[in-house]
This record gives structure tokens, C-alpha cells and sequence, in this order.
């Protein structure tokens, strides 16, 4: 799939108030829509993101990409309108929406000292831990011993079998070896395949190309996208 | 003749050469703590005097107003002195307000019981109990609510991702802060507990020390003690959860989110 030639849009802005017009949530149209989103830090932000979509984010660090995505998963206060299938943010509670909107930050937390004590059903967690390379007493593993690159993927399982309908992903694969971030690649885009929407920060031109159909590119705390010429992600 | 041995100035001066003594090796030993050593020293000494002078001219008015302002005068000092201790504090009104409010009532609850329902002095409010009493609890009640809130502002800024890992898992609030609360609660409250449990055998507390160089048999002395114990205990655990769940509250929000915005940056000693 290719995105349509033309112009480059003005920000992400001029796209989203066509698709969704001025004043409410509109139910039918792409599963997240923000509109003017905006912190002490980050400037006003629009976007749609339809199910089973990924889009990739970029920018120099320093940028707002992490305020963005803390932003739209509601960990930092923010004003504007965001909407999840139609429904108001404000209209749910905050637990329910980070269920409904996940968020896998770069560099993830723990709280217990095993890793299974951090999966509320380790077995819903086997399939995809198989995925990505652990074996299954990795349960049993403390967390100290952990690498950068297993936390980040033990994170994105920890997110995943949540069940969430957008998955905001902060650079999940910036630790990986090639091998895991193929892993990591395929897993997700098998979840995208299956309705998943997506908005994934990477510093890598090609992932960028392999993951996503739209970019957004983030610079000084503002938002735009940026027209692509690449094939879409192919489970 | 009075039942204990009066002290003259002469033998205060005598006791305080050791002070001199520690200032003197922080000289030596380069500690750089002789002057604030000695202004304690001196801070102790003016404090202590004015207070005899307070309490003599309370003691002879017996009146709840007076009794009442000199509560709520150590109250409002309490809270500065507890604000103090804290190495983040929470921007505005809060940083003062939790600790001293929590602090109030918790300690004129259990003082005032004390008296209502223990000691019960006639009036009630005869301030030769309820000053003292109301001062060993608000020393303790200042210590446990310092730690406590001390604990959870620092905790919570240190493991802030973990915190926030349940967060962004469904968790709310309540359940994300747990650990930090747990760790809080029991900061606040294990001097009390540690106090209790080597009271009588390793120390003597300053206050049956006091009662029985000032005449009054041990036994009787042993249950002024234990019935101070059970009141810091009580004045302590329920100031110190009010003031870390107050905390907690404020330090997040209904939204389910942490707001550490709310704390200022760390003080520079």
C-alpha cells in the first residue's frame, strides 16, 4: 500500500480536522483520533490512527516523542481531545484507558524481583514469550539478571497480553540484536494484522520503512507528518 | 523540704564542659559541626528557659484558652520542624499544611483522650498534664509523620518507573503506590516500635528518669511510662498513615496519574 502523492500536509493538523471535524469524538472512524493535544512542552498535536495501523515516529532526541506517547496514554496531564473508538477520554477512567492504550516506554520499570511476578497470567504470556526467545522458566528469572534488551521485550509481552487496542511503543527494539528485532518485528506485525493499531518511535529509517505506512516526524515539541514512499508492513 | 535535689546554676555551667568538650573534638577532628554544636547548645538552653517561664505563668492561669494557644502554638512549630526534615517537599500550602494538620490531629486526639479517659485531672484541661503530654506525643508524632513523608516523596521520585510500569498496565493509584506507601508506613513507624521494645532495658526514658529523680516512686513512675508509650504509639501510627496517605493522594492524581510535579526539586545541604 502507498500513500497517495501530493503536497506535503501542512501537519498532521490539516488531515485530522477533515477527518473528524471541530467539536466531538466520532464513533466509525479510525479507532484513536487526537486532536490538538498539547502539554507545557509539547505543542498542539493532531492524528488519526485506524486499526490495524502502524505509524512510525521519529525526531531527534530531546524532540517530545516520549512527551507525545506519555501524552496520548494519559501519564502527563495534556489538553485537547482524545478518543478512543469513539468515546471521549475524559468519559473513562484512567486505569481502563492505559488498558485500552498501551504504553512500552524505553526504559521499562519493575517492581517485584521476579519476572513472573510481574504477569497477572503467566501462561496468557507463553506464546509470546516463546516468540520472543525465552524459554518458559524464564518465569522464574530475577529481574537483576535481566539484559536491556530481554527487559524491553519482557515489557512489550508485560503490554500485550492486556489486550490493548492502540500499543504505543518508545524505541522498543534500540537494545535489540538483529535476530530479536525481527522477533519483535514479526510479533508485532502479526498483532497489527489482527486489528493492533500502532504508533511506534524508532530512530531507524528502515525499521521506520519496514514497520509503518505514515511517519510523523517530532522536532522542538511539534508535530508533522511527513509523506512515504514505502510498501506497507507485511505480516 | 522538696522530695528531690535542687540543681544551682553552677552545676549546670559544670555539666555543659561537655559540650565544650564535643565541640572541641569537631575541632580536631576538622568535623566542622563546633558551631552548630554550640548555637544548638545555646538554642537548648534559651528554649528551655523561656519555656520554664510559660509554663510556671500556664500553670498558675489554668485556663483552657491559654492551655489551647500554648497547644497550637507547638503544634504550628512541630509542623515547621517536620517540613524541614523533608528533602523533597510538596509545592505550596501542602509542603507546611499535611504534616502540621495530620500532626494536630492526630496528638490533641490521643492527648485529649489521655485526659478525658486515663489521667481525667480536674479540669480536664489543667495544662501540668496536658502540655507535657501533648509534648512527648507531638515529639513523636513530628518524628514518625517527618520520616514517613520523607520516605514516600523520595520513593516515589527514585522508583518512579516502577511505579508507573503498573500504570500504564491498568493499575490504579492505590494499588501502583503500595509499595512505596508499605515502605513509607513502616519508616515512619519502626522508631516508635524500636523504642518500645528496648524501653526499660536498654534506655530509660527521659520522662520516668525525670519523675523519679523528682521523687516519685518507680512503680508509679513505670505507669506514667507505659501509658505515654501506648499514647506516642497511637498518636504516631495514626498521624503517620493520615499524613502518607494524605501523600499519596495528593502526590497523584484522579486520573491514576503520579504527579511528581507536585514535589519541588531536592534540597542542597
Amino acid at each position: 500500500m502507498r500513500r497517495a502523492e501530493g503536497d506535503p500536509l501542512d501537519g498532521v493538523a490539516t488531515q485530522a480536522a477533515s477527518e473528524f471535524g471541530r467539536s466531538a469524538c466520532h464513533a466509525g472512524t479510525p479507532i484513536l483520533q487526537i486532536r490538538d493535544l498539547r502539554t507545557n512542552l509539547l505543542k498542539p498535536a493532531s492524528l488519526s490512527l485506524s486499526a490495524g495501523e502502524c505509524i512510525a515516529i521519529r525526531g531527534p532526541s530531546g524532540a517530545g516523542k516520549t512527551l507525545f506517547l506519555r501524552a496520548i496514554a494519559d501519564l502527563d496531564p495534556s489538553d485537547g481531545l482524545v478518543c478512543l473508538d469513539g468515546r471521549d477520554r475524559s468519559t473513562i477512567a484512567g486505569p481502563e484507558w492505559r488498558r485500552l492504550v498501551g504504553y512500552v516506554p524505553a526504559e521499562p520499570g519493575w517492581w517485584a524481583d521476579t519476572v513472573g511476578e510481574h504477569f497477572s497470567e503467566w501462561t496468557a504470556a507463553l506464546a509470546f514469550v516463546r516468540d520472543l526467545g525465552f524459554p518458559e522458566d524464564a518465569k522464574a528469572w530475577p529481574i537483576t539478571r535481566l539484559s536491556t534488551g530481554e527487559r524491553l521485550r519482557l515489557a512489550l509481552i508485560r503490554a500485550l497480553i492486556v489486550h490493548p487496542k492502540v500499543l504505543l511503543l518508545d524505541e522498543p527494539t534500540a537494545a535489540l540484536d538483529p535476530a530479536s528485532v525481527a522477533a519483535v518485528e514479526s510479533l508485532i506485525a502479526a498483532r497489527i494484522q489482527a486489528g493492533l493499531a500502532v504508533l511506534w518511535v524508532t530512530h531507524d529509517a528502515e525499521q521506520a520503512k519496514r514497520i509503518a505506512n505514515r511517519l510523523l516526524v517530532v522536532d522542538g515539541g511539534q508535530i508533522r507528518e511527513e509523506i512515504l514512499e514505502w510498501p506497507a508492513i507485511s505480516a | 523540704m522538696a522530695s528531690y535535689i535542687s540543681l544551682s546554676y553552677w552545676e549546670l555551667a559544670a555539666a555543659s564542659i561537655f559540650v565544650f568538650i564535643d565541640a572541641g573534638l569537631s575541632v580536631v577532628f576538622g568535623l566542622k559541626v563546633h558551631r552548630s554544636l554550640l548555637v544548638s547548645a545555646v538554642r537548648m538552653v534559651v528554649q528551655l528557659a523561656l519555656v520554664g517561664l510559660v509554663l510556671t505563668t500556664l500553670f498558675s492561669l489554668i485556663s483552657p484558652l491559654w492551655t489551647g494557644i500554648a497547644a497550637f502554638a507547638m503544634v504550628l512549630f512541630a509542623g515547621h520542624e517536620a517540613m524541614q526534615r523533608q528533602e523533597r517537599r510538596l509545592f505550596g500550602w501542602w509542603s507546611y499544611g499535611l504534616g502540621t494538620s495530620c500532626m494536630m490531629m492526630s496528638s490533641v486526639l490521643v492527648t485529649v483522650f489521655a485526659l478525658l479517659a486515663a489521667l481525667r485531672p480536674d479540669p480536664w484541661y489543667d495544662p501540668r498534664y496536658a502540655i507535657p503530654l501533648l509534648g512527648m506525643i507531638l515529639g513523636n508524632c513530628m518524628t514518625g509523620i517527618g520520616l514517613g513523608l520523607n520516605t514516600l516523596t523520595t520513593s516515589l521520585f527514585s522508583r518512579r518507573a516502577s511505579v508507573e510500569a503498573q500504570l500504564m498496565l491498568g493499575a490504579t493509584r492505590q494499588v501502583a503506590a503500595a509499595p512505596v506507601t508499605r515502605e513509607a508506613l513502616r519508616s515512619a513507624l519502626m522508631p516508635m516500635i524500636n523504642s518500645m521494645s528496648v524501653t526499660g532495658v536498654v534506655s530509660l526514658p527521659g520522662m520516668m528518669t525525670g519523675q523519679i529523680l523528682g521523687g516519685v516512686p518507680p512503680a508509679e513512675a513505670v505507669k506514667y511510662q507505659i501509658l505515654v508509650m501506648f499514647l506516642i504509639a497511637g498518636g504516631t501510627g495514626l498521624g503517620a498513615v493520615t499524613a502518607v496517605l494524605s501523600g499519596v493522594y495528593h502526590l497523584t492524581d484522579g486520573r491514576h496519574r503520579l504527579r511528581l510535579d507536585r514535589l519541588t526539586a531536592p534540597k542542597t545541604t
